[in-house]
């Protein structure tokens, strides 16, 4: 596989392209504000002026924004808008992607991600995906699988990492009599529980959540956002989602792609009841096209 | 989403039917005090029950569009705007029919005093409700600030009249049911003018999304 080619942040600088790109970004929403989002806590990560090329196809233009410790932010936007491709390149998971590319900078504690190694990126951001994957394998393994790989656990140090993961996915009760089953006999809503649980076994300080209730009936998203809630303790939260009213349900502040822009970054209670900029307006009252 | 916009289209047209039927309630009371004309009370005395009908039907449009289309941002401030409008015009409509009540008892006994006062608020107060309501048809925030500027004057007359009439009490107990009629009808009148006030500040919130309540200026 072709590895991605990146601009170092030095060459950005001195790309006029750059400077260009600088324009779309909204002014209030630009590199270094983010008086307007919700919440006053440090920047968990943050993204600079990042381009994303699929190939010669731009997906991704001039993005900038902060993304604050133990908040939820979302990403809104309709399909294409690069809000998922956004999302994959917070734990570089778009590298997997032949001949894609990237430019900017995105720091994570301060540190830009695309200078460390890649395993120890995903280690601390972890990701779950619209359709629940969970591996050919029983419940336990599901979830020791990220511990085993990461170090050699003890069996009881294993089996509290098992119980703690699954407690804190809001899974344990409904699976604790059945470790051993495959983790295929799991209801699909249980299956996408499975998939948190497992990601936040390796403690990952930033999780990221691709249109994770897409496939659940009602009852199992009402889970799922329920223990997004809760994870925020302990947890930054970043999610893409097509349904309004679950960024408006579960997020403290919204971005709104289009085009692969950000057009608007924002609290999520000014995006929802009165956003600036009229796309934004256009996209949450169904306006868009 | 066609089928969204026809009926936030047909709750803003039952909203302006409402508002319209309101106005007339308010005239004819003004016209029923100061003309003596037992009609024109008669007149808002069947209009409340169509206003109170009309109330209950928007409502429930409103909380119907709630729930089913689950609206954002303008078309949220819209229904959220329309919901509280129409309680204030139903109060409104409520206060213009004791004023009509108050025109009744008023026609039975010769006036203590020419009617210049309550014209005068009755004036102002019209003018109100009617650039209120004009603001939310044109989505005007200029329009809907100038509602608020006015108050004051209301208010100002209201309190004048009402130590005239007081005064007109001391001077003969016999004025006192009379005076009490009329004051309630400027009491009716200045409480009109606070609901337009607040169909302003409602303007405000719909087209700007800010809070104006209270002295307050806020972005929601």
């Amino acid at each position: 596989m072709q590895a991605p080619s990146r601009q170092t942040s030095a060459d950005k600088q001195s790309a006029s392209k750059v400077e260009d790109m600088d324009s779309v970004i909204p002014e209030s929403h630009a590199a270094g504000s983010s008086q307007a989002q919700s919440g006053s806590g440090a920047v968990k990560l943050s993204a600079t002026n990042l381009n994303f090329f699929y190939a010669k196809f731009q997906a991704l233009h001039g993005i900038s924004m902060k993304i604050l410790a133990n908040q939820v932010t979302a990403f809104i936007g309709p399909s294409g808008c690069g809000k998922s491709t956004f999302l994959r390149t917070l734990n570089r998971m778009n590298e997997t992607i032949k001949s894609s590319r990237v430019e900017g900078e995105i720091l994570l504690d301060g540190e830009d991600i695309f200078t460390q190694e890649v395993s120890a990126v995903r280690r601390r951001v972890g990701m779950v995906f619209q359709r629940s994957n969970p591996f050919p394998k029983s419940i336990f393994d599901n979830i020791a699988y990220g511990p085993r790989i990461n170090g050699s656990p003890s069996r009881s140090e294993l089996r509290d990492k098992v119980e703690q993961s699954l407690r804190r996915a809001a899974l344990w009760d409904e699976v604790k009599d059945k470790l051993n089953q495959s983790a295929y006999g799991l209801s699909g809503g249980q299956q996408q529980r499975l998939c948190i649980a497992r990601a936040l076994a390796v403690d990952p300080e930033v999780l990221l959540l691709d249109e994770p209730c897409s496939a659940l009936d009602p009852i199992a998203t009402a889970k799922i956002e329920d223990l997004i809630f809760q994870l925020k303790s302990s947890c930054t939260l970043v999610i893409v989602t097509h349904s309004m009213q679950q960024a408006a349900r579960v997020a403290d502040n919204t971005g709104f792609f289009l085009l692969g822009k950000l057009i608007e970054f924002d609290s999520t209670a000014v995006i929802f009841k009165t956003p600036n900029k009229k796309e934004t307006e256009d996209y949450v009252t169904g306006r868009f096209g | 989403m066609r089928h969204f916009v026809e009926e936030l289209e047909t709750l803003k047209t039952s909203l302006l039917e409402m508002s319209a039927l309101v106005e007339v309630a308010i005239q004819r009371s003004v016209i029923a005090v100061t003309q003596k004309d037992r009609s024109a009370a008669e007149e808002v005395f069947l209009n409340e029950a169509k206003i109170n009908a009309k109330e209950i039907q928007i409502d429930d449009a409103a909380v119907s569009l709630l729930a089913l289309q689950q609206p954002m941002a303008a078309d949220l401030r819209l229904i959220v705007a329309v919901l509280k409008i129409n309680t204030d015009l139903e109060r409104m409509g409520d206060l213009a029919a004791n004023t009509a009540q108050r025109a009744m008892s008023l026609m039975e006994v010769p006036v203590i005093k020419p009617m210049i006062d309550i014209p005068h608020i009755a004036g102002l107060v019209q003018s109100m409700v009617r650039k209120a309501l004009d603001a939310f048809v044109q989505r005007d925030p200029v329009l809907a600030r100038s509602v608020l500027a006015s108050d004051d004057a209301v208010d100002s007359l209201r309190t004048a009249s009402y130590h005239e009439l007081v005064s007109f009490m001391e001077q003969d107990p016999q004025n006192i049911q009379q005076a009490l009629d009329l004051l309630a009808v400027t009491r009716n009148l200045e409480r009109i003018a606070d609901h337009s006030t607040n169909i302003a500040e409602d303007v405000l919130f719909l087209v700007k999304g800010i809070d104006v309540r209270h002295h307050a200026e806020t972005h929601s």
